[in-house]
């Protein structure tokens, strides 16, 4: 009789579907099915996909792998803190680390060429927010995250943490150039 | 085998409260109306520091009354009102005696004790880790340990519900089988026990890591089991709220579930698949295949969204239909323009219902899109989401149910009904509101990047 009391009909689930519901799980059904085949058909067609290749890493290790290019790359130094520029060669490997509470160096790569971004955090979660391209990357300690990249549009753009990191938290901000 | 107990007949509904059962439901009802109103309070530190403007309190506050926020809304308000509702669908609408109501009490205690243990780690001031408290990020241990007792006293709950269902079986104080609010509340432990179990298996290493037992928890771990419980947490919520939505259903139209098949066909389907949605918090994370993406949050997942929009066409379906047959036939929507809009058991329920649907669900799905979280994740679009479906679906229900119950379980009237009456249009318009704001100015901003001011994370200023 009513949703609080027990089935008036013993035998409910032998009760026949509505033609109304059962148009409607039809619709519903069909609609989840399209939008499961657009999720697994956009990694084949679509040019914006999250790359999983990722490796175990320490920040000992890492930090190597980020100096390395510093001290190969680096065309300027910015702000009080003197962080590097690095304009790395297109189609290299480039590094890109996070910690307490920046993100270090900064990276200044070529329109149009394709680079294999590595990025990692030496401490806490953080997270790669690229503004106002608006790309949003978790960056979790102790695996090294690759993400093939292809600039497409000139211009200086903002790195910003997304992931809460403590107190400094909303003091972590970065920049990235394109050329 | 029988025990002496007392029963009361609700005169207005005609419910039967045990003694035991109604003091037990008033008990985690009320503490969780305090824990709403300490959460709301929270929230108006949250509210006017984000405001640019303002800009109310400083970074250190700021991160504490935001971890306390989350966690007294999104665990403790919750969950105590789920713990009344479970109670309130076995003994209540069974008309049997709650099964060992010494074990619920200390159930009880133990939620309360682990709540306050928790919020006093948090004001400290040592624990602002929000609530999600990823590791390597640490918190004092008594933060841990009031959520591990938490836990516990909730996870013991749920098995006095279950045995509850037992004792009315075998006491047969029902005929044929359980009510299909019942049924949902029986969904909404059976995610619980899933959830809480995940909470405990990830919470216990890290507590023990707080006090130097344990030396490493794994970051990638620690995420993707602690998701297991703090989005599946959510997911109690929804079983939930809709159970609630079918009592309300039944309570203010006296209607009919169109088809008791279809729609625990669809209860069943939360439980084989809603608690999958907790990898959508995952998406953007490293290590993390891409078809273990796929599967979970798309594949599986969608079974849960078609179970949601089957409870979303079957609910005020079943309000139609009872509408209709008392003779508001005229035109498509003559059963809507006469139902009892004053009445906020009624209206709150049916903001609900159009809130959490057309903003949360739909906000929900785009962002379980491994391509679409890319530009959502982590960004200010997700407390648009979550307040839509938490704050719109679940609380606002769970208000409407409290209408309902101040004369039925606690035997007073409303001290200003008219109040009572704008309240669910004044709360459920605003929420959507600032969901909208949130969400959609997301989502704008996607579509015009130029002049755009970046947005700081969920989690920052």
């Amino acid at each position: 009789m009513s949703a609080i009391l027990p089935p008036a009909e013993r035998l409910w689930y032998k009760h026949p579907i509505d033609r109304v519901e059962g148009t409607w799980i039809v619709i519903a059904l069909t609609w989840c099915l399209i939008m499961f085949g657009m999720m697994v058909g956009w990694h084949i067609w679509g040019n914006q996909n999250l790359s999983t290749e990722t490796y175990r890493t320490t920040p000992e290790q890492f930090v190597v792998k980020v100096q390395d290019m510093v001290d190969k790359y680096t065309v300027r130094t910015e702000t009080d803190q003197e962080i590097p520029v690095v304009a790395p060669p297109p189609g290299s490997d480039i590094y890109l680390l996070a910690r307490l509470w920046s993100f270090w160096p900064i990276l200044e790569l070529e329109n149009g060429k394709t680079y294999r971004l590595h990025m990692t955090s030496m401490d806490f979660n953080h997270g790669f927010s690229l503004q106002p391209a608006n790309i949003n990357i978790q960056m979790v300690p102790g695996f090294e995250h690759v993400v093939t990249i292809t600039p497409n549009q000139s211009g200086p753009y903002s790195v910003v943490c997304n992931e809460f990191c403590g107190i400094g938290h909303h003091q972590m901000v970065s920049r990235l150039y394109v050329k | 085998m029988s025990v002496t107990t007392t029963y009361r007949t609700c005169p207005r509904s005609g419910l039967q409260f045990e003694n035991q059962a109604e003091m037990l439901i008033k008990a985690n009802a009320f503490v969780g109306v305090v824990w709403l109103l300490i959460g709301g309070v929270l929230a108006i530190g949250v509210v006017l520091t984000r405001w640019p403007a303002i800009h109310w309190l400083e970074a250190e506050t700021f991160y504490m009354v935001l971890t306390a926020h989350g966690l007294d809304m999104l665990i403790f308000w919750l969950i105590f009102f789920e713990v009344a509702i479970l109670y309130f669908a076995a003994s209540t609408l069974l008309r049997c005696r709650i099964a060992t109501p010494k074990v619920a009490w200390l159930a009880f205690a133990l939620m309360l004790i682990g709540s306050v243990l928790n919020n006093v780690a948090v004001f400290n001031g040592a624990s602002s880790v929000m609530m999600t408290s990823y590791v390597p990020m640490m918190a004092e241990p008594s933060f841990y340990l009031g959520l591990i007792l938490f836990a516990v006293g909730a996870l013991i709950a749920c098995f006095v519900f279950f045995g509850t269902l037992v004792v009315a079986k075998r006491e047969k104080t029902y005929d044929g089988s359980v009510p299909l609010v019942t049924f949902g509340a029986i969904t909404a432990a059976i995610i619980a026990v899933f959830t809480i179990s995940s909470g405990a298996i990830i919470l216990i290493p890290t507590w023990l890591l707080s006090i130097g037992v344990v030396e490493h928890v794994d970051p990638l771990v620690y995420r993707t089991v602690w998701w297991a419980f703090g989005h599946s947490s959510q997911q109690i919520n929804v079983a939930a709220h809709i159970s609630v939505w079918y009592l309300v259903a039944a309570v203010a139209f006296g209607a009919k579930p169109m088809s008791e098949r279809v729609s625990r066909t669809a209860f069943l389907l939360y439980i084989l698949f809603l608690q999958l949605a907790s990898a959508h918090h995952l998406l953007a994370d490293p290590g993390l295949s891409t078809g273990w993406k796929v599967i979970n949050t798309s594949y599986f997942m969608y079974f849960a969204v078609l179970a949601s929009m089957i409870h979303g066409l079957t609910i005020p379906g079943a309000m139609e239909v009872a509408q209709r047959r008392k003779g508001y036939t005229k035109g498509l929507f003559e059963w809507l323009r006469k139902a009892p809009w004053g009445n906020p058991t009624f209206s709150g329920v049916f903001i609900s219902i159009i809130g959490f649907g057309f903003l949360g669900g739909i906000s929900g799905v785009m962002m379980g899109t491994e391509q679409l979280n890319m530009i959502i994740h982590n960004t200010i679009y997700v407390p648009g989401h979550f307040h839509a479906t938490v704050v719109v679906g679940t609380t606002l229900t769970f208000m409407a149910l409290t209408y309902y119950l101040i004369p039925v379980l606690f035997q007073r009237e409303m001290i200003a009904p008219t109040l009572a009456k704008w309240q669910p249009y004044l709360f459920g318009f605003d929420v959507l509101l600032l969901s909208c704001h949130d969400g959609c100015g997301h989502v704008g901003c996607c579509a015009a990047p130029l002049g755009y001011v970046v947005r700081r994370s969920s989690h920052g200023i």
